[in-house]
């Protein structure tokens, strides 16, 4: 078998290289030949192929995500902004949270289980490796029709990996979200958050500086898990010693993540790190360029010492390989003995793999001959730049044409809501969120289905201030709303997203995102991407809370069969007192019941053209951001001087649906009539920045004074209590049956 | 109440640790934390193993832990009469050890289960469970995959008999025999139940009861009237 060295590089510079199969372009691949004035090794092209491909290098996507620093607000609470693994933001007392929401869809449509499980696993990495405390996940999960055949392979399967990776991890899952649509048959989405806890001077970074400084891999053996691409690489250059079927899905170890949570903790805390990457897509390939290149610049490796699971593998697939539950870290030469014997505390497996260097290049032999050199800057930050062209789709205006205007209104509203209720996308997400979770940590306040997820910040940390403080985490997307108007359905998604977090009385603070699209290289489809970004971007400055990372997923599509652009959001916020959180719903009889905001006839994209009339057009609701600003400031202030009981957002079904989530949150009733003309568009209307809160009624005149300081619309609609819902003049129905109808639905489907 | 130690077990995956080590805090003992490789019981007066994944639940649940350098301490002591309170992990790994008899198997619907259980408190002869009285009705979480509590039918009547099942579902959510949600040895001093107390002991956290907050307020007491 022959080592593609530097050496024979040098020698055999017409050897074909197979960098089509490895999704390479020809001035790619020139490219890499101009930087290294030779042709690569195929460790080399291995290397290059995976960080300029589109998931690790954003070739596509950078031009337009530049608006996320460029529109940037100014934020006092941001200590890390986009570019790291995961933002960090201030949350007051000395604590930090750092939090982002990553995609895992393509693995997990081939393989749901370990497809979403891995997806969990490799978003809490990225929380660790900024010296954080990893203390809650959520899961954005959207699918195809719900009836479905292929859904109820795919749900389920979803459902399981998360439920078996995240609850073995001790992560509380608390929140998130459960969508249908024909257009995902095929492409689920399978988003994973997680938000880890720090103290604020104690945030560690990818990079690896001062030469002599050791290269430590700790964590998992290194496998032939996802290294597709790879095993191109060596049956066209090589023989077939290491041919064996690979799975193409990385399989997880949660065990394995749980002690290397604890075991990271205790390097942190022991101040054994100076720098520090997890290894996820692309490997040993994107730990090394990444480290080396934010640091000193320079790095020798010995990949001979790679500790493997699979001892046939070669230096190309150990170089790709996406084996889970590993991580790399910079370690001063003084504290290797200290980090050794945490890891063997944890029964972690700990190699010094290599150096830190000043010469500017990451070179890397195996079993002593050179098949890397490389200035690593070059893989990991100045890959291919995209341009793409894009322009509106065609037939876009005739969608926006078809509104919903005509479509016929319903009779029977009681009928109409026991309907939407019992539509997958507003059923109970019961059978769903049953099998995670949502107590582990003793610190949860709020889970599904609350607004927002709610935690007390409570951690046994060195050096760390008691706090009574807590954060919220709200996720949000609408598919729907983004396919009629991308540019306002990513503002849509924001706005319910930060109206969540409001709801619980937090102050909503930052912004991760989840970018879910089609092909780039489809004009209309990157249209989608480019008007969502810049009105994500917008309505982040409006907000005033900045995007502190992220992620892209294209090429969400089968044939040319897009998914619908779907942005999802997630917004962090901060409790200054967590004992002041507002409950969900209606937590109790007697109180006030309030609409906030204001109501116009807004049904395109609506769930109620969606479930009653199949129907996709017209334009979504307006974005009215300072409405958004107005009603979340109201919630804050109230919540701070105690004047609620309990809060719902208004969002998928309007008003209708919100009274009756909020009646079975506690069981709860109420006797409501409607403030305006048309009993129907009160019901069901989807007008955004609108909520119905609980209020404590000897506060019900502050309240109303507060609203008015605020220009926030209130209006009284009445009060809590009782066995049913009760909309005067226009229907009734037992909590009993709402709660049936609510229910019934995922088990029905999926048993 | 004060100066009763409590201690409470880690082993490589467990994750309700901090939790029970709050709960003990919040009813006014001392948590006392003890590592699965040592051999020392530090002198506790009373164990609690909580619940999680120890070892990955490889091989079956609890089995591993179970031949834990700490479970060669704990065993013998346990079996001379110290107080050992094991929850959802902790009652599989109490199960595995043999210091309870039969085990803990995937629950009848496969699916993990995490849910705010209505039980009945069967006996309050335990010191872990004296602050609750017979027939009384709780809300505390369930979360687990394989709670479904089975033993060959001498047991399950012996069991019946001697009045050793401590808590009982009122719903049963997993299959487990004659709905047994935890049961006791015959001293008493060993408890074993598949919910989780220590996630239902404060109004703001966890459940939306504080009916947990019994087994540890019996358990201190029951230390300080010693």
């Amino acid at each position: 078998m022959t080592l593609d060295t530097v050496h024979r590089a040098g020698q055999t510079p017409g050897e074909r290289q197979p960098y089509t199969e490895l999704g390479m372009k020809d001035d790619e691949y020139a490219r890499v030949r101009e930087i290294l004035g030779r042709r690569p090794t195929s460790s080399e092209l291995a290397i290059y192929s995976v960080m300029w491909s589109e998931h690790c290098s954003y070739k596509s996507s950078k031009v337009h995500l530049r608006q996320f620093s460029t529109k940037a607000p100014k934020s006092e609470a941001l200590l890390v902004g986009m570019g790291e693994n995961a933002g960090v933001v201030d949350i007051g007392d000395g604590w930090a949270a750092t939090f982002k929401i990553e995609s895992h869809n393509h693995p997990s449509y081939v393989e749901p289980h370990q497809g979403a499980a891995t997806g969990v696993g490799g978003i809490v990495r990225d929380i660790m490796s900024m010296g954080a405390r990893p203390i809650a996940v959520m899961d954005s999960l959207r699918f195809g029709a719900a009836d479905a055949p292929d859904t109820r392979r795919v749900l389920p399967g979803a459902v399981e990996g998360i439920s078996s990776y995240g609850n073995c991890l001790g992560l509380p899952n608390i929140g998130g979200e459960v969508a249908f649509d024909p257009c995902y048959i095929g492409n689920p989405l399978v988003n994973a958050l997680c938000v880890g806890l720090l103290r604020k001077d104690q945030i560690k970074l990818a990079t690896a500086p001062g030469p002599g400084n050791k290269v430590v891999l700790f964590g998992a053996l290194t496998g032939p898990d996802g290294i597709g691409g790879a095993s191109v690489l060596a049956s066209a250059t090589f023989e077939d010693e290491s041919q064996a079927k690979r799975p193409s899905v990385q399989v997880g170890d949660p065990f394995m993540e749980k002690l290397l949570i604890e075991c990271c903790l205790e390097l942190f805390a022991a101040d054994v790190v100076v720098g520090i990457q997890d290894l996820g897509a692309a490997g040993v390939s994107c730990a090394t360029t990444e480290l080396a290149a934010k640091g000193t610049g320079g790095m020798d490796v010995k990949l001979d010492l790679v500790p493997l699971r699979d001892p046939t593998l070669r230096p190309e697939e150990i170089l790709m390989s996406e084996s889970q539950e590993r991580m790399m870290a910079v370690v001063t030469p003084e504290d290797i003995p200290a980090f050794t014997a945490i890891c063997n505390k944890w029964d972690i497996p700990v190699t010094v793999i290599g150096e830190v260097t000043d010469t500017g290049r990451l070179v890397m032999t195996w079993h002593g001959e050179t098949i890397v050199d490389i200035p690593p800057g070059t893989a990991a930050d100045e890959g291919p730049v995209y341009e793409r062209p894009y322009h509106e789709p065609t037939g876009q205006a005739a969608l926006n044409a078809a509104g919903p205007d005509g479509l016929p209104r319903p009779t029977d509203l009681r009928a109409t809501l026991l309907t939407l209720l019992g539509a997958p996308n507003v059923a109970s997400k019961e059978w769903v969120t049953s099998q995670y979770d949502r107590y582990v940590r003793g610190n949860t306040v709020l889970a599904q289905p609350a607004d927002a997820g709610v935690l007390r910040i409570d951690e046994v940390m060195d050096g760390a201030t008691p706090t009574n403080r807590g954060i919220a985490l709200a996720t949000d997307g609408n598919g729907r709303y983004a396919k009629l108007d991308p540019y306002a359905g990513a503002q849509l998604a924001l706005a319910e997203a930060y109206r969540n977090v409001a709801m619980s009385g937090a102050v909503p603070l930052a912004v991760t995102n989840c970018l879910n699209f089609g092909s780039p290289e489809d004009p209309e489809v990157m249209w989608q991407f480019a008007e969502a970004t810049r009105g994500l971007a917008d309505a982040c400055r409006t907000l005033g809370v900045p995007v502190t990372g992220g992620n892209v997923s294209f090429y969400n599509q089968t044939g040319s069969a897009a998914i619908h652009p779907t942005p999802v959001v997630g917004v962090l916020g901060v409790l200054a007192d967590v004992r002041r959180r507002v409950r969900h719903g209606f937590p109790e009889a007697g109180a006030r019941v309030v609409l906030l905001g204001e109501t116009h006839a807004e049904f395109g994209g609506s769930t109620w053209a969606d479930v009653v009339h199949g129907h996709l057009g017209g334009l979504p609701p307006a974005a009215d951001l300072a409405a958004e600003r107005a009603l979340a400031a109201v919630m804050a202030e109230a919540a701070e001087r105690g004047y609620l009981s309990g809060a719902h957002d208004l969002s998928d079904g309007g008003l209708a649906v919100a009274l009756a989530e909020a009646c079975l949150a506690s069981g709860v009733g109420c006797t409501v009539s409607l403030p305006g003309e048309d009993a129907f568009t009160d019901l069901f209307s989807e007008s955004s920045a609108r909520a119905v809160v609980a209020v404590k009624p000897e506060h019900f005149d502050d309240f109303a004074d507060l609203c008015a300081r605020r220009e926030v619309p209130c209006y009284g609609l009445g009060v809590t209590g009782g066995d049913s819902l009760v909309v005067e003049e226009t229907l009734e129905i037992p909590i009993e049956e709402l709660r049936h109808t609510h229910q019934a639905t995922l088990p029905g489907i999926f048993g | 109440m004060s100066g009763a130690r409590v201690g409470v077990v880690t082993f490589p995956g467990t994750l309700d640790d901090q939790d029970a080590a709050r709960a003990v805090r919040f009813a006014g003992g001392e948590a006392v934390p003890l590592w699965h490789a040592d051999h020392d019981l530090k002198g506790v007066d009373a164990v609690f193993l909580p619940g999680g994944f120890s070892y990955g639940d490889y091989l079956r649940c609890g089995a591993i832990s179970r031949f834990a350098p700490l479970m060669d301490e704990l065993i013998p002591a346990a079996r001379a009469g110290l107080p050992v309170l094991g929850t959802c992990n902790g009652f599989q790994i109490l199960c595995e050890a043999h210091l309870l008899p039969g085990a803990l198997t995937r629950n009848a619907s496969l699916h993990y289960v995490c849910r705010d259980q209505r039980l009945r408190i069967e006996n309050t002869t335990t010191p872990w469970t004296s602050d609750y009285s017979v027939g009384q009705e709780v809300v505390i979480p369930v979360k687990h995959g394989e709670g479904r509590y089975v033993a060959d039918e001498a047991t399950i009547a012996e069991l019946e008999a001697n009045d050793q099942v401590v808590i009982r579902y009122l719903g049963n959510p997993n299959g487990s025999i004659n709905d047994i949600a935890g049961i006791r040895n015959r001293e008493g001093n060993i408890v074993g139940l598949m919910p989780h107390p220590e996630h239902a002991v404060e109004e703001l956290t966890g459940a939306p009861s504080t009916d947990g907050l019994g087994f540890f307020t019996s358990i201190l007491k029951a230390l300080v009237n010693a």
